[in-house]
């Protein structure tokens, strides 16, 4: 449901299957003590990354409506999200 | 003509030489080039994409360097770019049909330090959709045929890439490797491919997969050849916060060879489950190569080498779940429209993805969701952690590691698309080097009796590319093995 993916009859037997095997195997991550292990937030030693507050040219606006599907006014177009009121 | 054939089986640093003897020029470098796929790619099916205006206009401004004297290395060579990195007005797809006709309005990093070194680029290579694969089976347009058996897959995810260099298509190709990407289909094509630290080249104009492990890096047909490669799309940029300013000289001692060095076999690796006793006889005899050439062979052990597919499946899913959220019909190329904007994301999602990356998009949110995050995402990222220090330890006590790259060689088309696991395990070897973020290489070290070549890989500690590459170079000098283009008659 979060993901999004607009699951059709038949695929949540097609994907429960496939995904309990990868989970089944992916579950032997228990038997391991990580109560004293920090996780790896990254993997490479890099301190804060900050550059000049200076601006630069951007894409202007036809160039990044080029790829939407629709376009409207300068605007990407969308289904309507609330009910007329 | 007919040093059309030959034109398609040279070196950079062969090409370079004879580009500036004028024994021919850049222009027709590119035609036999042309020609070459012309008379195979309808078999290797490496391309999904010719770009016939750029390769034009790069070829010229190429003669022209040389006619001025321009030294560069990567002058007039021929490339081919993995369907994942962005080239301004270049339909880019990530082998997706989410994104059909996504033209990016800008070049990434990588590829324009190329571009700005003088490559020309031929077009743009198959891969697994969104690089979620180890066969290049998942394109949504087509599989790719290895070029040494057309019946088996050329591996993945990079697999056009790797095919074209091993088809002589191209005399280099840019991939990525998130879990072995790059090295894993050099192994099974034959060729050189390396994965450079995390943190190496810029991944901007990156199509992102998992941000924490992706790498762009080469595909050639010599280690000198990736190094030369490397050494002009690395470095610090701006555009991606991750890329570091740290400086390696990957040419300086790269010819300095083993003698005194000190090279880790992993007994995980070396015994690792399903490997193919044909594989472990070309290591054995790689391992006893360098050996002669006067490394000093040592045991070392990565003891959680059986919880890295694990960690991995959660990592890199998770990672992917939230990359393409953003695919939701608005923005790129493909739309399919419903009745409000719920319907029409999902819709989209579901014709737009395939059967792999709808797996993992499933299988990543349900480890980031809420009551199962402590379980499965923040346990792997513990895991992590230990897999990492097993190298650390492990590098304590050798400057390299080498193993074979993949378990196997080149399996049937088919094979394994029906059982996910079995396709995830083709990348056991190679994804500890992502979730640990070290440089990765693989060569060639011979052929089996059924002519399959099997890769060897050699893994450096983080930063040290000079090393791995070191490593590598020194066993194609001891070995005699060279990356040979497919006869493909």
């Amino acid at each position: 449901m979060l993901a999004r993916i607009g699951l059709e009859p038949g695929d949540v037997e097609f994907y429960a299957e496939q995904l309990s095997g990868i989970l089944a195997h992916i579950d032997r991550l228990k038997e391991l003590d990580t109560e004293a292990i920090p996780p790896t937030a990254q993997v490479v030693e890099v301190a804060n990354t900050l550059r000049d507050d200076v601006p630069r040219p951007g894409l202007s606006q036809e160039e990044a409506l080029a790829n939407a599907p629709a376009a409207v006014d300068g605007f990407f177009r969308v289904p309507a999200i609330q009910e007329e009121a | 003509m007919s040093e059309s054939a030959n034109l398609t089986e040279l070196t950079i640093k062969e090409t370079a030489r004879l580009l500036r003897l004028r024994s021919f020029s850049a222009a027709e470098l590119v035609t036999a080039h042309v020609e070459q796929i012309e008379r195979v790619d309808n078999r290797v099916k490496a391309f999904l994409r010719f770009t016939p205006e750029l390769w034009e206009k790069q070829a010229e401004e190429a003669d022209r360097r040389i006619s001025r004297g321009d030294l560069g290395p990567l002058v007039g060579i021929p490339m081919a770019v993995k369907d994942v990195l962005c080239v301004r007005g270049v339909e880019t797809t990530a082998g997706s049909r989410i994104l059909s006709g996504f033209k990016p309005p800008y070049t990434g990093t990588a590829v324009s330090r190329l571009f700005a070194a003088g490559a020309v680029m031929l077009g743009v290579t198959n891969c697994d959709e969104f690089a979620m694969g180890s066969s290049t089976e998942n394109s949504a347009y087509h599989p790719t045929h290895n070029p040494w058996d057309l019946d088996r897959v050329p591996g993945g995810s990079s697999g056009g890439s790797a095919a074209a260099v091993a088809a002589g298509e191209a005399m280099i190709a840019l991939g990525t490797d998130t879990g072995g990407s790059i090295r894993q289909p050099a192994a099974l094509c034959g060729v050189v491919g390396m994965k450079p630290t995390y943190g190496r080249v810029s991944r901007y104009g990156l199509i992102a997969f998992a941000s924490s492990l992706d790498q762009i890096g080469p595909f050639t047909r010599s280690v000198e050849d990736a190094a030369i490669v490397l050494d002009a799309m690395a470095g610090h940029d701006p555009l991606d916060a991750t890329s570091s300013t740290r400086q390696n000289d990957v040419l300086r001692d790269f010819d300095a060879g083993v003698k005194g060095m000190r090279l880790g076999v992993p007994r995980e690796y070396y015994d690792v489950e399903g490997i193919e006793p044909a594989v472990k006889a070309a290591i054995d005899a790689a391992i006893k190569s360098l050996r002669d050439a006067g490394a000093e062979i040592v045991d070392v052990t990565l003891p959680h080498t059986d919880y890295g597919l694990a960690a991995y499946y959660i990592i890199a899913p998770a990672e992917c779940s939230s990359n393409l959220a953003r695919f939701d019909g608005v923005r790129y190329g493909f739309n399919q429209d419903g009745q409000n904007i719920t319907e029409s994301c999902e819709r989209t999602r579901r014709k737009g993805f395939g059967t792999e990356v709808r797996r993992r998009v499933m299988l990543g949110t349900y480890a980031l969701s809420s009551g199962y995050y402590d379980a499965y995402y923040l346990k792997a990222q513990k895991v992590r952690t230990l897999i990492k220090r097993d190298f650390d330890a492990a590098f304590e006590k050798c400057d390299a590691i080498i193993s074979a790259t993949s378990p196997t060689v080149a399996f049937p088309i088919g094979a394994k698309t029906q059982d996910p696991l079995s396709m995830y395990l083709c990348d056991v070897l190679t994804l500890g080097g992502n979730l640990a973020g070290l440089p990765g290489i693989s060569l060639p070290c011979g052929m089996t009796d059924e002519v399959l070549p099997v890769g060897l890989q050699v893994l450096a500690p983080q930063w040290r590319e000079d090393v791995g590459l070191r490593v590598a170079r020194a066993y194609e000098v001891a070995s005699g093995v060279k990356a040979g283009v497919a006869p493909l008659v």
